[in-house]
């Protein structure tokens, strides 16, 4: 087992299935000398040339057509969007085109594209650096989205999406790309795309929550343990299909259910995963359930007080398990 | 700029990368055709015409939702159709007015039916698509996008596939003169020179975006001349010379495979209304209309091949005598036919 950072994760992932796999090949804005922004394709262009590292021009929409025409042809691109929040000229392709491709010929088209996207904030992006954009691609039958916290899972995850021949909308929350650590196998691996995790168990308080978010939901109940509430911490790794066996077991156990993201609160994940447990686990519920999330407000701002006001945090969220707890 | 071979189409003094190919006498037998390809074409879009009449007033009856003609564009699609089958080795992007093109690759009127009507057994989409606008892919044709330019970064991106894929394919991108307006036609022809592809973008100019007129869209004359700001060649075909369209794309399609993308404009009228859906009496001067149908290539390229002695008039008879007897039989059987089951909805979603 080595130790690595959620980054180093990634690019080992891309790394492995660029050597396993010649069809496989990134695609996107700096990734080719530059390594990528965030260096996730560091070193790739010495051993993979150019042309399975290619640095595209300066525009979106063009990286996802182009990706998508390429995995018509049998290709199995990566196509790398630079920073969430600059996903959005090229939503036609992804949620116009590829998401429907399959289905609208009947089967005949496959698109095996991973798209990654670093995303989230708690980095002082501002505006234009820091968005969540999973419940839009959540929202879109066809696509599968992934939301891995951990360097075993983005590692484990990304192999598994580049493999399959569905679009995979591989959001990387980018805080924990330096931020969080920890041991990844040394031998191959994947992770398959669908199950949740309980990365905590408990019995009071069913905390469900993704990316980055993930972890402050860890720090809380780690925090409400010493008041003696056992928060149990659901991390659905995958957003879509969601894994409402998991989440149901869970609510059934505890009875009470906090639904924690960075997201926007209006039509969020937390709002399906809210109307899962009304639907099918009403009579287990002892409180009503709860979402913590950002704010209705087109992301985080810039100043770090205002981007403060719109992350959750650990305390906010102990505060949040302890209130339900109390029901 | 790259330099176009010595086998392009002679360019025009004023416009480096532009030339004009062809005039509506046309050129006896061009290069790589025989008689019978010609006489073919007639028969052909004589089918085509009859299957496009037919279809339109199955929508008028309420059996055909709806429907975009293809009259007006037959000559540029089967010229330049032709092209990419002499070569073999070309795959299609087309775009939705293109019902020469699906049927002279091998659609069957039964199956057009079919799919004009959304019926079980529709061949593109499993009847979940408009008529004609799933894939094909053992004729080598891909889907359409109603969102008009999506499909060229996409053919930008199969060519890409095939380059990377060491194949010889040249694939061709059809899109009308509204789609070049859109930001993702810059960047995919952009891209396509970047990487020197081997694309064909085929432009059926019939300067109409619905009722937008082409001097709504751009200040330039010709889409053509955008070319040469991309560093590739741009060419200018009157569309409804069959010939014509065929020699520009047998000399692009060349190019394609041996330097980079070309880009040829084929200009076309559009004898019906956008679709369906729209009158064209609200936009569309009828003098010019009246004036635009003297040239319908469904009639002057068949009388062509018979005061070419290519065709007998005894033949061409026969095409329409055979094409109405053919729409009526595809028309009785696709009104026949049931509609997809609804328990398919959810078939196909994921792979």
């Amino acid at each position: 087992m080595a130790e690595m950072t959620v980054i180093e994760a990634v690019r080992s992932a891309l790394h492995e299935e660029m050597e396993r796999d010649e069809r496989v090949f990134v695609m996107g804005e700096d990734v080719g000398q530059r390594g990528g922004v965030f260096l996730a394709t560091q070193g790739f262009i010495e051993d993979f040339g150019p042309q399975r590292v290619m640095d595209t021009p300066l525009a979106e929409a063009s990286i996802m057509g182009i990706a998508l025409g390429a995995a018509f042809r049998g290709m199995r691109p990566i196509p790398e969007v630079q920073f969430s929040d600059f996903v959005w000229p090229s939503v036609n392709q992804l949620i116009g085109e590829a998401a429907r491709s399959h289905y609208g010929t009947n089967g005949a088209l496959k698109v095996p594209m991973t798209v990654r996207i670093p995303y989230g904030g708690g980095i002082r992006g501002g505006l234009f650096h820091s968005q969540n954009v999973e419940a839009l691609f959540f929202h879109t039958p066809g696509l599968l989205v992934v939301t891995p916290s951990t360097p075993y899972e983005a590692k484990g995850l990304l192999k598994s999406a580049i493999r399959d021949d569905n679009p995979v909308i591989f959001l990387e929350h980018k805080k924990t790309y330096r931020l969080v650590r920890g041991e990844v196998p040394d031998e191959e691996y994947t992770l398959p795309i669908g199950p949740a995790d309980v990365k905590r168990a408990g019995s009071d308080v069913t905390v469900v929550s993704y990316g980055l978010s993930m972890h402050y939901c860890l720090a809380a109940a780690a925090t409400v343990a010493d008041d003696g509430i056992s928060a149990e911490v659901v991390d659905l790794r995958t957003l879509k299909p969601l894994d409402s066996e998991t989440i149901l077991e869970s609510v059934q156990k505890t009875g009470k259910l906090l639904i924690v993201h960075e997201d926007n609160i209006s039509g969020g994940i937390g709002a399906e995963v809210a109307a899962l447990a009304a639907d099918e686990a009403f009579e287990y519920l002892d409180a009503p359930i709860a979402r913590l999330c950002g704010p209705d407000v087109p992301t985080m701002p810039f100043a770090q007080s205002l981007e403060d006001a719109y992350m959750p945090s650990p305390e906010s969220i102990a505060a949040e398990i302890r209130r339900l707890a109390a029901y | 700029m790259t330099q176009a071979p010595s086998s392009l189409p002679t360019e025009t003094d004023a416009e480096p990368s532009i030339a004009t190919v062809g005039d509506k006498a046309g050129p006896a037998l061009p290069a790589g055709l025989t008689a019978d390809d010609l006489v073919e074409v007639c028969r052909q879009m004589i089918l085509v015409r009859a299957m496009d009449e037919r279809i339109w007033m199955m929508n008028r009856q309420g059996k055909v939702p709806i429907a975009a003609s293809c009259q007006g564009h037959e000559a540029a699609q089967l010229g330049s159709l032709l092209a990419a089958q002499k070569d073999g080795d070309c795959f299609l992007f087309p775009y939705y007015r293109d019902l020469a093109l699906k049927m002279a690759v091998g659609l069957t009127p039964r199956q057009v039916m079919l799919s004009f009507m959304g019926k079980d057994g529709e061949p593109y989409s499993g009847a979940r698509q408009f008529p004609l606008q799933g894939a094909d892919l053992p004729r080598n044709i891909i889907q359409i996008s109603n969102v008009v330019a999506a499909g060229l970064t996409q053919s930008v991106g199969y060519a890409l596939g095939c380059k990377m894929l060491g194949d010889d394919t040249v694939t061709l991108c059809y899109f009308g003169d509204g789609a070049t307006s859109q930001g993702e036609t810059h960047e995919a022809m952009n891209f396509a020179a970047i990487h020197k592809l081997p694309v064909v973008f085929v432009c059926e100019n019939n300067k109409f975006a619905i009722s937008t007129p082409q001097e709504s869209q751009m200040v330039v004359s010709d889409v053509a001349a955008r070319a040469e700001g991309y560093g590739f060649p741009g060419f200018v075909i009157d569309g409804l010379d069959v010939i014509a369209c065929y020699e520009a794309t047998r000399q692009a399609i060349e190019h394609a495979r041996n330097v980079g993308p070309a880009l040829i404009e084929m200009k076309v009228e559009r004898f019906m209304p956008h679709t369906t859906d729209d009158d064209d009496r609200r936009y569309r001067d009828r003098d010019a209309l009246d004036e635009a149908r003297q040239y319908d290539p469904v009639t002057l390229f068949p009388a062509q091949m018979v005061d070419q002695g290519i065709a007998t008039p005894a033949q061409i008879d026969e095409f329409r005598t055979d094409a109405q007897s053919q729409v009526n039989d595809a028309t009785d059987f696709a009104d026949a036919a049931q509609p997809p089951d609804a328990s398919t909805i959810y078939d196909h979603l994921y792979v």
